[in-house]
């Protein structure tokens, strides 16, 4: 049996280096497609509530990791690109890189440490790069995912919350799901707190700002993106389907909410719920309703009092107004769907078979 | 050493995800694909390091190695560190190479996906954009996805977004100078070659077809075209 010494030790090793400040900020394709808000918050967040630097460089593009794990883009070429962005951060004074996507996290870990075990491939790296651009790059000092860092201060903005994962009439701690998303921690384990086997960044937030972590059988189940198949219309139903193994073993928890570490599961388990609700007249939350989903970015402005419209959790399928009611976190209905300065935009149909 | 073999061996995917594999299954257990598709990843990598040419070529050839989503689950499961999603990505990789890819259901969506996530990198510096998202060929996006595509710059100046503009920001117009660049990385490292042919192979094929790869109906025909027979659900 393990003994306390003995679990600390191993725990240890389910840790990762965190630099405490100066990152080159490397965006989502995806976040930035479909929760854009969250990027903002995120950068106002380190700025303004954590006094971080963080440099927001409008020279870097994608990764191309939709493309590299559609097997449309080559190693080599991924390599170069990704090299680039390291070019860019060298160029800019910085040493710590932070992407924005776990599919980004995942490919630059998974390229350093090829570039570990074949040096030629670095070397190549470097000569393509430098025949294109004729930039250089150092490789980076620390390379975290954004939630590491929300992580790495979540006692900090624990301090400074205006709202907690409490609800507000009974007292009790709120129930989330967490899902860390697969290239988080599946291809380089000792690279995500936890590991593959004991996610803990996000369970962590939830932990630190009042809430209890749901740990139900498909945890670690991935939410069905797999590129190809949700990119081609005729592979969907792979997609579907594998988020929807992930709902029905998630729900008999009744979870209040689900938090996604990756931009793409989290529009899946958003978009799904409304895909299945509509299809099968099956939602899986309370009341017949969705469960909301939130992005980490979305978590953590909402615990430290942002506005869920700033967030743009109005941009969300599935309404997130039962979490905010639960939360005690005051907001305007009719400002919803309103642009700047009150534009009105109209307001989105409402979906034709289920109620979410 | 098989002829296909040894051409896999030159990939460092390959190297990296295929030790002797033990045939545990485990990696089967726990793979997404296979819980849909009649997909099997430890039968794909038995019949790999059987190192036949003929049986090799039959999956270069096959929808079987289209299946994966690579999410990499098999990854740290499996007890000898073996990695079937390298192995499929090497496979798809030299299917595409040597024009097999065409030659299945689902390797033709190759062309699908060169045309939609390929293009955009080139021209837009993004994998995804709103502006292509459409609602049509994304029913799952569901009414309020459609309600932020008809008010994009809008909805995303809202929440600071900086849509379409130059200067920092979410879902800016990243500069030509920056599009250059990316399109000459493209050219000096086999990217721009390897999209030409995707394309290459997919105009044969759509010819054998009786179609024309230039027109919307072979795009939608890979696009959408599903036999029902790849799945047990």
């Amino acid at each position: 049996m393990d003994t306390p010494r003995t679990i600390h030790r191993n725990w240890k090793e389910y840790q990762k280096e965190i630099a405490d400040d100066h990152f080159y900020y490397a965006r989502s394709c995806i976040r930035q497609n479909f929760f854009p808000g969250s990027e903002t918050a995120y950068l106002n967040i380190l700025r303004n509530d954590l006094s971080l630097d963080v440099y927001d460089d409008p020279k870097h593009t994608t990764c191309t990791g939709i493309g590299y794990h559609t097997d449309i883009v080559p190693l080599e070429t991924t390599m170069t690109v990704i090299a680039r962005q390291f070019a860019l951060m060298t160029e800019a004074g910085y040493e710590n890189f932070l992407p924005s996507c776990v599919t980004s996290f995942g490919l630059y870990v998974e390229i350093l440490d090829m570039w570990e075990h074949f040096p030629e491939l670095e070397e190549k790296a470097r000569e393509n790069l430098y025949k294109a651009t004729k930039r250089e790059f150092n490789k980076p000092k620390n390379l975290v995912h954004t939630s590491d860092l929300i992580f790495h201060y979540r006692e900090k903005i624990a301090e400074n919350a205006k709202y907690s994962f409490v609800d507000v009439k009974t007292g009790q701690p709120l129930k989330g799901v967490e899902h860390i998303g697969c290239h988080y921690a599946k291809i380089f384990p000792s690279k995500g707190i936890g590991g593959s086997e004991f996610p803990y960044v996000l369970a962590g937030m939830i932990e630190s700002w009042g809430g209890t972590v749901v740990d139900y059988p498909e945890r670690r189940h991935c939410c069905g993106f797999g590129f190809r198949n949700y990119l081609v219309m005729a592979n969907r139903g792979y997609s579907v389907a594998n988020s929807k193994k992930k709902f029905e073993s998630m729900a008999p928890y009744k979870p209040n909410f689900i938090v996604g570490n990756c931009p793409g599961c989290a529009m899946f388990l958003d978009r799904w719920q409304y895909t299945i609700g509509e299809m099968e007249h099956k939602t899986y939350g309370p009341n017949g309703r969705g469960i909301p989903v939130l992005t980490y970015e979305e978590m953590t402005g909402l615990v430290l009092g942002y506005s869920p419209w700033d967030l743009g959790l109005q941009m969300h399928q599935v309404p997130v107004e039962p979490l905010l009611d639960k939360m005690g976190i005051p907001y305007n209905a009719e400002e919803k769907y309103l642009g700047i300065n009150g534009k009105n935009l109209g307001k989105p149909q409402l979906p034709q078979n289920c109620v979410l | 050493m098989g002829r296909y073999f040894e051409l896999l061996s030159k990939d460092v995917r390959f190297e990296e995800g295929l030790n002797a594999c033990m045939n545990c299954g485990v990696c089967t257990a726990v793979c997404p694909a296979a819980e849909f598709y009649n997909y099997d990843p430890r039968q794909i990598v038995d019949q790999v390091q059987s190192r036949d040419d003929e049986t090799i070529e039959s999956l270069l050839k096959s929808d079987t190695i289209w299946y994966c989503g690579e999410c990499m689950s098999c990854k740290p499961r499996c007890p000898r560190n073996n990695t079937p999603a390298y192995v499929i990505q090497a496979l798809r990789t030299l299917s595409q190479k040597l024009g097999f890819f065409t030659e299945s259901e689902k390797g033709r969506q190759q062309l699908a996906i060169k045309r939609t996530i390929g293009q955009n990198i080139l021209s837009m510096g993004y994998c995804v954009h709103p502006s292509i998202v459409k609602a049509e060929m994304h029913p799952e996006q569901g009414p309020v996805w459609e309600w932020i595509t008809e008010n994009a710059a809008e909805v995303f100046e809202r929440v600071g977004g900086n849509y379409n503009k130059q200067g920092p920001g979410a879902m800016r117009k990243i500069d030509d100078e920056t599009l250059g660049e990316l399109e000459k990385i493209f050219e000096v490292s086999g990217g721009s070659d390897f999209y030409d042919l995707i394309e290459r192979f997919s105009r044969k094929k759509a010819l054998e077809m009786g179609m024309d790869a230039d027109k919307e109906d072979y795009f939608m025909q890979i696009y959408t075209a599903n036999n029902g027979q790849h799945s047990h659900l």
